[in-house]
């Protein structure tokens, strides 16, 4: 099949996959129904499979997560959408204290298999309250998996992975990616959770990325690549499970690490992968770790502002460049 | 106050009632001792005072039904047949314990007997009990998930959204507020512009609500059985706010010196037991089957202690166990 599908299509197109294959799959959100979403991420499902599958909620994001929570409690796989991530504030704790806590506070009494989907990221000049990356937050709590997809493949299969898994799932579909391309994949693709991707292979430096730093990392490896300097791209695909496995092989050939982050440099996610590769890949270094992330700031809003403060194409070359240097 | 609505109840399920109330009252003493002793870590909240909402609306529960609590939620547990051993277990430390001593005495929870857990972040569990009853519908079964909470909740906004949306999709639950008239260490009234948190807020929603007297089983029993009949028609959810009083303070290290004098000796008129006692001599019942009852209660309590303290403590493995599905806790690949 070379059918092209967009990142947004793939996004409903991996739910109705699950919801055909899996009667007990049952979404809920906010406008996701004959609206489709705000992202058209859920276009054509309420069409396809009626207001007892598909379900509009009101704004009320403690209601949406509490109950996808204790349907998932009780025989149902419940996909719940959080219209922008950080919206998640108004709801975290349920995905702080009571979903990814509830199997281990039992003693293993009760399983809370459900996946919240969420548009993240910036980019797209939505000001501070609607641009965040936010996978970060999600990370410093213990039980719940991260999945964040960088292209349409990966979205179907990934989604067809987290609906399937009996633990809770926080699913990040990145809003700068929506409108991207890519082969739609066969029937029952399934790309497992905790499976890092080479996107590129490359001899010289490694670069770790995730979601739309993906794009990013490739974009530069293509530039780097005119100079004869070989970038090889890993895309890890989740946060939790992490395969950092396919990160330090990478590092036994090119020796040399940067991460690409979209999320804050204070406390973001390529601080807990610098410090594994620290601990157990240091002997492989030829030169110190370094990140590209978002900085310390608020997201602002204009354009040129946003650029500043998120990782761009041109500041992943610059760091590239340094760290070959080195 | 809803007077008694003339469901008649038989002698001998009223005498088991007051039975499961004693047994409760005892195991709450006992876990108030434990924990004075040394027995006990962390903290309390004892429900003695409160056994008739449990106990009451277990009674008219099908065992099917999904009953969700608070941290304050021992006597639902064991009413939902959690036994007095394996409460105290947890209490304790145990690794007999009713959570692998992983949850604590906040989140006694007991799966099996669709009992689903003890809540610590107030207001919580109303959605979650909602989504509950929400997928009770969805899979056809009749069930009805009932959330008990106390009159703290009614000032959360999980609160006010579960209420809206279980209206709107018209769901099986069952909202039922134990209304002790204290949050923590605040008088409710002090805090809420209503008089009554929960019932007055139903009208909001267009939801039927109730003030009951939570110290009466059979009160109790009469009405969550007429809601949960409302329920399992397809005619929504109800509010019920039963008044009861707890006869300790908050927690074990509130000695609950807020309560103006007398107002514990007057609700102490009003024991739970008392009033099953009352109606059971009513019924005709001879006091010395109730005693015998208290007896009977007395020893299950005395045993389950003795169990208890005799249990091994939990294997320090279990740290480890039951973050994922596959029973691990492995963050990485």
């Amino acid at each position: 099949m070379a059918d092209v599908i967009t990142y947004r299509e793939a996004v409903s197109e991996g739910i109705a996959r699950e919801m055909r294959r899996d009667r007990s799959v049952v979404c809920l959100g906010e406008d996701i129904g004959a609206a489709g979403g705000v992202f058209k991420t859920t276009a054509g499902l309420f069409a396809e499979f009626g207001g007892e599958r598909v379900w509009d909620t009101p704004i009320s994001e403690q209601a949406i997560v509490g109950m996808a929570m204790g349907a998932a409690m009780t025989g149902i796989r419940p996909v719940a959408e959080i219209m922008f991530s950080d919206f998640l504030a108004c709801c975290w704790d349920y995905l702080a204290n009571e979903i990814p806590k509830m199997r281990y506070m039992t003693g293993g009494q009760v399983t809370v298999p459900l996946v919240v989907r969420t548009a993240n990221g910036g980019g797209l000049g939505f000001g501070a309250q609607h641009s965040q990356s936010v996978e970060n937050w999600a990370l410093a709590v213990p039980g719940l998996k991260i999945v964040a997809p960088s292209n349409p493949s990966d979205v179907i299969g990934l989604m067809a992975a987290a609906i399937r898994s009996d633990d809770p799932v926080l699913f990040f579909e990145h809003k700068g990616l929506m409108a991207s391309k890519g082969e739609a994949p066969p029937a029952e693709h399934l790309v497992p959770l905790g499976q890092a991707a080479v996107a590129r292979e490359g001899g010289d430096v490694t670069v770790v990325a995730l979601a739309s730093t993906v794009p990013l990392a490739l974009a530069a490896a293509d530039r780097l690549a005119a100079d004869g300097i070989g970038v090889e791209v890993i895309d890890l695909r989740c946060l939790v499970p992490l395969d950092m496995a396919t990160v330090l092989a990478s590092l036994g050939k090119t020796s040399r690490l940067l991460i690409v982050e979209e999320n804050p440099y204070q406390g973001g996610w390529g601080g807990t992968v610098a410090a594994i590769v620290a601990d157990e890949g240091f002997e492989l270094l030829d030169a110190p770790v370094r990140r590209v992330a978002s900085e310390c700031v608020p997201l602002p809003f204009a354009d040129a502002l946003e650029d500043e403060v998120i990782p761009t194409t041109a500041k992943v070359i610059a760091a590239l460049r340094t760290l070959l240097a080195y | 106050m809803t007077a008694d609505l003339g469901v008649s109840i038989a002698p001998d399920v009223l005498l088991g009632l007051f039975e499961q109330m004693a047994v409760i009252r005892g195991t709450e003493k006992a876990a108030h001792d434990l924990f004075l002793a040394g027995l006990v870590k962390g903290t309390t909240h004892l429900a003695a005072g409160h056994e008739a909402v449990a106990v009451g609306a277990s009674a008219a529960l099908r065992p099917d039904d999904y009953v969700f609590a608070t941290y304050r939620g021992h006597h639902h547990a064991m009413a939902r047949g959690a036994t007095p051993a394996e409460c105290l277990g947890e209490l304790m430390s145990k690794g007999t314990g009713l959570n692998k001593a992983k949850g604590g005495s906040m989140h006694l929870t007991k799966a099996s007997a669709s009992m689903l857990g003890s809540y610590a972040i107030v207001g919580a569990h109303l959605p979650i009990a909602a989504g509950a009853a929400w997928s009770a519908r969805l899979r056809g079964t009749g069930q009805v998930a009932v959330a008990f909470f106390g009159d703290g909740a009614t000032n959360i906004g999980a609160f006010h959204e579960a209420l809206n949306l279980a209206a709107v999709w018209s769901l099986p639950v069952l909202f039922i507020c134990e209304n002790n008239l204290y949050m923590e260490y605040t008088p409710i009234g002090s805090v809420t512009a209503v008089e009554h948190p929960a019932a007055d807020r139903a009208p909001a929603y267009r939801l039927p609500s109730q003030v009951i007297d939570g110290n009466d089983v059979v009160v109790v029993a009469q009405t969550v059985g007429l809601a949960a009949e409302r329920a399992r028609a397809g005619e929504g959810p109800t509010v019920i706010e039963a008044m009861t009083y707890r006869h300790f303070g908050h927690s074990r290290t509130d000695p609950a010196t807020y309560r103006p004098d007398g107002e514990l000796d007057e609700w102490l008129t009003r024991d739970p037991l008392d009033v099953a006692r009352a109606r059971l001599a009513g019924l005709g019942v001879p006091a010395e089957d109730v005693d015998a009852a208290a007896r009977r209660a007395a020893a299950t309590v005395a045993d389950a202690v003795e169990a208890a303290k005799a249990a091994p403590g939990p294997d320090p493995a279990e740290a480890f166990r039951d973050v994922w599905q596959d029973g691990g806790a492995a963050w990485r690949t």
